[in-house]
């Protein structure tokens, strides 16, 4: 891939590893950034190089996503790493976790190096493969993870499923703590949660479902929390979608447990009452709209109620959850044209994250600045014992980076993604802000038209 | 048109349902004007029916397909009687002996009964929102929902409240006390809606682990959710106090899990079943009613099922009148025959 040469001029780079926020030019040449600083283009000395307008456009290092489902191998009509790493690209996204719930699951050496060799034939973003906790992902007896480690995976979880037995997770957390590793945990008690669709509440009341209550993850979290606390290791919450589950990794961090917290783009900006179907956060009770039931809005956890979603986003805020992950799930159309209790949970989510936390940033609930901290540093230091710490916007680097453009108009149209899967409970809104350019290794590994 | 006989006679009268009504998928699409027109119609048609005077060709060159993914006596069977009675070519469908059985989708199967000429299609589903996903994929064929999971089974709604007007003048004001499994009932959720459409006040008792959490939890509220509005009391004496309409519900055993939400059925019956001594703290004039299908000896006693009080037995006969209106309002504007003539 050609390392391409331009300039950006009247950018603002925000820059979390570097704790930069300024508005400034920049030069990036065969693929290295060479220049940062005020008025550099008011000389002749770029006038061979094309120079892109920054106004209304941010920069950020190339985001990493913790939580990503690559489907491959085992499930390649929903993503290949291909197509899943196309996607994130598109993204924003520089690194990706891919999960290990494929089939084979990656619960030893040579799946890992499967992932690592597909992922280096297309040279266009780093995958950074998460190793099961238990073999088979069955909860029962735990996957070498000293070997999954060598072989390349940053942390271990059996996502999609809890780890279930506390004794099987007490001994992970204990296993894993030289290792250096998190253990993820997908916080689901599933005699509560009962695999239903929707949050246990007004509205899977009105809807006739049974519900999934907040109550199934707060007692995991709890459980787990206590084990971290007197076993130790590095326990890191999945897609932390309940207040209480915030106020209880609030009260973790404080006693000094090794704990730390990921949020997805879809519950921190939608409820259940989109379930109502309206695309939108009802806050009077409503009659059902056409889109009632859309069973792409069926994820795992489900989404929750308003209070959940401010929790969350004050969360954020606080840093009691350091990074937001995608927990793309693709998903064909077959799995998903069909009713909510025998749709398959998930959603897709790399195409779109950015879109939709920019949403909140827009209606002023949360700064850019913070969004983008828990897209690049603070998910890197949920694995900072595994990967190098990320440059940065820096001359001498290589461009590792995201063009965002806050004024640009969104439309989403599922028929759009690079993703494998084309559905989505956003298809045909607006959102304003969007991203651009992605580059990757001094690479351009996504690009609009128009830039 | 003084011609017209018996219940061909209905086309004498100009009724119509809201244009919105395209498909009934909840009893929530019903305003109340809409339910007194359906209403009026099936007091026409059920004059007819004991007048053995029943059959006609009103919906002639319709067809209609029962779909039911779940058990059913009398919804299904009145449902083929009101569309056979209105001269529509009605096809019962089910599980077994389809190509359900081999693992056909319920998108494809119902696509394939629009391509096959299908008008409209009653639906019975275990999951709630079947029939709003077949709604968003069916554009000419039409839907009727005839109970989906917990979620609605608005005919059984307008049967109730039509069951009731023929013992009570005036809806309004009304106490009608639900006795039972609520968390599972569909019936009672769209009943809920239903009687607090026409006026009247709903308490629900039953075991706390029987009642949806969001019917009981008031840091909740909200006045715009039906669910919200209801009185919940777990003593029943206290829940018949003052009631003119007394409803028990069969408790689900199919969807209650290996933990059953109560201990027994005899602890069961013996707080909550109405019988000869329960149901005097109700008023002495209230009425007894049942969606059915009923356990005899569980939510009610056998001498209060076949006693006078009883009007189980009426609400089958009006479950017959109201779907055939509804089917009549649904389809007689694109009645085929009728647009040839």
């Amino acid at each position: 891939m050609n390392k391409p040469s331009f300039g950006i001029n009247n950018i603002r780079i925000i820059d979390s590893y570097n704790n930069v926020d300024k508005i400034t030019d920049i030069v990036i040449e065969n693929g290295i950034i060479s220049n940062i600083a005020d008025g550099l283009f008011l000389k002749n000395k770029y006038s061979d190089i094309q120079i892109i307008d920054g106004t209304q456009k941010v920069i950020s290092p190339g985001f990493i996503d913790l939580h990503t489902h690559l489907r491959d191998p085992g499930e390649e009509h929903k993503e290949t790493i291909e197509t899943g790493m196309l996607a994130a690209a598109k993204g924003g996204f520089t690194t990706i976790c891919s999960m290990p719930n494929t089939n084979p699951p990656i619960d030893n050496s040579t799946v890992v190096k499967y992932v690592l060799d597909q992922a280096s034939k297309f040279n266009l973003i780093k995958v950074l493969p998460i190793g099961c906790v238990t073999k088979g992902r069955l909860g029962k007896q735990l996957a070498e993870l000293w070997d999954l480690k060598e072989s390349g995976c940053v942390g271990f979880s059996d996502d999609g499923d809890p780890i279930y037995n506390p004794e099987v997770m007490q001994t992970a957390l204990q296993y894993s703590e030289h290792l250096g590793l998190p253990i993820i945990n997908h916080c689901e008690d599933l005699q509560l949660s009962k695999y239903s669709s929707v949050n246990e509440g007004k509205i899977s009341n009105r809807l006739g479902l049974s519900g999934w209550p907040n109550q199934a993850e707060d007692i995991m979290v709890a459980r787990d929390i206590e084990l971290a606390r007197k076993y130790g290791g590095h326990l890191h919450i999945a897609h932390v979608s309940t207040a209480r589950s915030v106020q209880l990794i609030k009260d973790a961090k404080t006693l000094g447990v090794s704990i730390t917290a990921e949020v997805t783009p879809h519950h921190l900006t939608m409820t259940d009452s989109w379930l109502l179907g309206h695309q939108k956060d009802l806050n009077e009770f409503s009659s059902l709209g056409s889109k009632a039931y859309d069973s792409n809005l069926k994820v795992n956890p489900p989404l929750r109620t308003k209070t959940d979603v401010e929790a969350l986003i004050n969360g954020l805020k606080e840093g009691v959850i350091d990074a937001i992950a995608t927990d793309h799930a693709p998903h064909a159309l077959q799995d998903k044209i069909t009713t909510l209790d025998d749709a398959a949970y998930g959603i897709n989510g790399l195409e779109t994250a950015l879109t939709l936390l920019l949403s909140l940033y827009n209606t002023g609930h949360i700064d850019i600045v913070n969004i983008l901290d828990c897209l690049t540093i603070g998910p890197y230091n949920v694995i900072n014992n595994s990967i190098e710490k990320p440059n940065g916007i820096k001359v001498g680097s290589s461009a590792d980076l995201v063009l965002i453009d806050l004024s640009a108009n969104f439309l989403i149209k599922g028929s759009d993604f690079i993703s494998k899967s084309k559905l989505t409970p956003l298809e045909g809104m607006e959102f304003k802000g969007k991203v651009v350019m992605t580059m990757a290794n001094g690479s351009i590994v996504y690009k609009e038209n128009n830039i | 048109m003084n011609d017209l006989q018996g219940i061909e006679s209905l086309k004498n009268y100009n009724y119509k349902l809201s244009d919105s009504i395209k498909n009934l998928l909840d009893i929530d699409q019903l305003t109340k004007a809409d339910i007194e027109t359906i209403f009026s119609i099936t007091k026409i048609i059920d004059s007819f029916l004991v007048n053995k005077n029943k059959k006609s060709s009103l919906l002639k060159g319709n067809t209609i397909v029962t779909m039911f993914y779940e058990a059913s006596t009398r919804t299904r069977v009145s449902f083929e009687e009101a569309g056979k009675l209105l001269g529509a070519d009605v096809i019962n469908m089910s599980g077994s002996g389809t190509s359900i059985d081999k693992g056909e989708s319920l998108l494809n199967t119902c696509l394939t009964l629009q391509s096959a000429h299908t008008d409209l299609i009653v639906v019975r589903h275990p999951h709630a929102g079947a029939p709003n996903f077949m709604a968003k994929y069916l554009a000419n064929t039409k839907i009727i929902n005839a109970g989906d999971g917990w979620h609605a089974h608005p005919t059984q709604a307008l049967i109730d409240i039509f069951t009731i007007k023929q013992s009570f003048e005036k809806l309004k004001g009304l106490n009608i006390t639900i006795i039972g499994d609520i968390l599972h009932s569909r019936v009672a959720r769209s009943d809920i809606i239903a009687f607090q459409k026409v006026g009247a006040n709903v308490t629900l008792c039953a075991p706390k682990s029987l009642i949806p959490t969001t019917f009981v939890d008031s840091s909740n509220l909200d006045p715009t959710d039906p669910y919200n509005n209801v009185r919940i009391e777990y003593d029943l004496e206290k829940a018949l106090t003052n009631s003119d309409v007394v409803m028990p519900l069969r408790i689900q055993q199919e969807r209650l899990g290996e933990v059953s939400g109560f201990p027994s059925t005899r602890e069961y019956s013996s707080r909550f079943q109405i019988n000869d001594r329960t149901l005097t703290y109700a008023k002495p004039n209230a009425i007894v009613m049942h969606p059915g299908p009923i356990n005899e000896g569980v939510e009610i006693s056998s001498e209060i099922a076949h006693s006078d009080r009883s009007k189980i037995e009426d609400q089958v006969r009006y479950g017959v009148a109201i779907r055939m209106g509804l089917l009549y309002l649904m389809l007689k504007d694109d009645n085929r025959e009728a647009s040839n003539e």
